[in-house]
């Protein structure tokens, strides 16, 4: 089966010799659901630019389903529906318009358009506002209209750039409701994210890119298998005076009704209850201190931090 | 893409700039009209009275054709450099970048759009005229010729034009510092036969003259210059812009980083 996307050694450097991608290679099959993480800069934007030809690249090769985007262009772009990280939608326009039009440049008949752009803009919450001019439509709605522009061709690689920035809490969780669903149907995925608990919730498989380059690329089951520790914060029933003290989990007293503990991967948390309870003290709840992938993720971004130092120096 | 889909990319881009222009007429459509109805009035009625005849023509008859052919100049330039620009700006162009449609289906979609203004505007100006100056066409052929072919370069020059612009600044450096002199220079309101023989041979080196002249031609039947000369220039103009506003686009000057 051919790969989604397969990128093969890419590299771009931008005037002023930047080298915002250093030889990436990836794949992503069919029907994932694939993260792509990276700090600021790390060029993910870069290579999503470069998947939907809005960023020329300086070398390598990119192919979706099969199709390469350089000699066969047409295919590949009818594949690929990309939701960029800024609004780029004419501002002027209707909704309707907007996605009537998308439609059309992809060789959409007008009457296949109008249903296409109903059912979409139904389905994202949109249809309402389909008739005002889109500057009037809230942050959220916006980022919706995208999503339902980057659909208006039925793509079967769906792009997300940042989908979810500045959206509330409600909103988000329904859009990754959408998302789901669409995955489910059979659509491919590839989304970054800064929320690493909506790539955790949502995704499959991941790959973290930094300074240009790949330093991750698996599933995020075992991604989180890496991780050696975790932090837990308890909260107890009885009021705490001074941070007690257990062998082998290193406490740190937060206030007087919680602790933060740190667990190796090896420890029993049981171990960790009983012990407490021998010295009077009783978990009512418990909770993670961070998202396990958001510390992975500074943990491997760190190490490659330092690793490039090392070069440097 | 298919033919049929590359047709559906033609028709959309270009329904699309048409509903623009007709969206934000107050700006589009009516400041020229103004502008040329204030030229009839003070050129034609007030002043041209008392000028008397022009290449033996009455002179609001003389300037009528020229009025109608600047409007057509810089409302298909100016269309197609806003639009492009203004997509550019607003980063909607990406819409079309992403899509398959083909660069020359891009390139002849804004330019027909800025036509379509162009000679929406000029026919708008042409039944206006029609109140100050009674005037015959002397040959249909060469006026519809000439005035499509001038709006389809002028076009194309808007959207190079617009490929170039970082600013709003770039989009009106040419229309008020080349366009403009060169239409007011270009035998709309004179002959050039008034001119001494040296600023005569200047002249002729403004395409605009080939054009106004020859649309006058097609209008009143006369003419400072041959109209095949204008026909001969003009298309040379055309075909040496659709080409280099196509080069522009396939290796997507600023347009893809």
């Amino acid at each position: 089966m051919q790969p989604a996307l397969a990128i093969s050694q890419l590299n771009k450097t931008y005037e002023g010799n930047f080298q915002a991608l250093k030889g990436i290679s990836l794949e992503v099959h069919p029907g994932d659901f694939f993260a792509l993480l990276g700090p600021n800069g790390a060029g993910k934007s870069t290579t999503i630019g470069i998947i939907c030809s809005l960023v020329l690249k300086t070398s390598g090769k990119v192919s979706i389903f099969g199709c390469d985007i350089d000699t066969d262009f047409s295919q590949a772009k009818q594949h690929v529906g990309v939701v960029p990280q800024e609004f780029n939608f004419n501002q002027f326009e209707k909704p309707i318009d907007i996605l009537i039009n998308q439609a059309g440049y992809f060789g959409i008949p007008r009457e296949i358009a109008f249903e296409r752009a109903e059912k979409y803009l139904r389905q994202l919450g949109l249809w309402e506002k389909s008739h005002v001019p889109s500057r009037t439509l809230s942050g959220g709605m916006k980022r919706r209209l995208m999503i339902a522009r980057a659909l208006i061709h039925e793509p079967r690689l769906l792009v997300l750039d940042e989908p979810t920035a500045g959206v509330d809490i409600e909103l988000r969780r329904s859009m990754w409701e959408f998302l789901r669903e669409i995955n489910a149907r059979g659509t491919t995925i590839i989304l970054t994210t800064h929320y690493l608990e909506e790539a955790e919730s949502l995704c499959r498989n991941v790959a973290i890119i930094d300074h240009g380059k790949i330093i991750q690329n698996t599933s995020i089951r075992q991604l989180l298998q890496q991780l050696n520790k975790e932090l837990f914060v308890l909260d107890t029933r009885e009021q705490l005076d001074e941070c007690p003290s257990i062998e082998g989990y290193p406490i740190t007293l937060i206030d007087n009704h919680s602790l933060e503990v740190e667990v190796e991967k090896s420890q029993s948390i049981n171990e960790l209850f009983d012990a407490l309870s021998q010295v009077g003290i009783h978990v009512l709840s418990m909770r993670n201190k961070a998202n396990r992938l958001e510390e992975l993720f500074f943990d491997l971004v760190e190490k490659n931090l330092s690793g490039e130092e090392n070069d440097q120096s | 893409m298919t033919n049929l889909e590359k047709w559906i990319a033609f028709k959309t881009i270009v329904r699309r700039e048409i509903q623009r222009f007709l969206r934000i007429w107050p700006q589009t459509l009516l400041p020229p009209v103004i502008t040329i109805v204030l030229y009839f009035v003070i050129f034609g009625t007030l002043i041209g009275s008392r000028i008397g005849e022009m290449s033996g023509l009455p002179y609001i008859q003389f300037v009528a054709p020229g009025l109608i052919m600047m409007s057509v100049i810089t409302n298909s330039y100016s269309n197609v450099v806003s639009s492009f620009f203004g997509s550019k700006f607003q980063r909607n162009i990406e819409e079309l970048l992403v899509s398959p449609t083909p660069n020359w289906i891009i390139l002849l979609g804004f330019v027909v759009g800025g036509m379509c203004r162009g000679l929406g505007v000029g026919l708008i100006v042409t039944v206006l005229s029609l109140y100050f100056a009674d005037f015959n066409i002397h040959s249909l052929p060469i006026t519809i010729g000439i005035v499509l072919m001038t709006s389809l370069m002028f076009s194309l020059a808007g959207l190079i034009n617009a490929v170039f612009a970082r600013n709003f600044d770039d989009i009106s450096i040419i229309p008020t510092f080349v366009l403009t002199p060169l239409t007011y220079l270009g035998g709309v309101f004179y002959s050039i036969e008034l001119l001494g023989d040296f600023w005569s041979k200047v002249s002729m080196i403004n395409p605009v003259l080939y054009m106004v002249n020859a649309f006058r031609y097609g209008i009143a039947g006369i003419s400072d210059i041959p109209a095949y000369w204008a026909f001969a220039m003009v298309g040379l103009f055309s075909v040496l812009l659709f080409f280099t506003a196509l080069h522009l686009l396939e290796k997507g000057s600023r347009l893809r980083s």
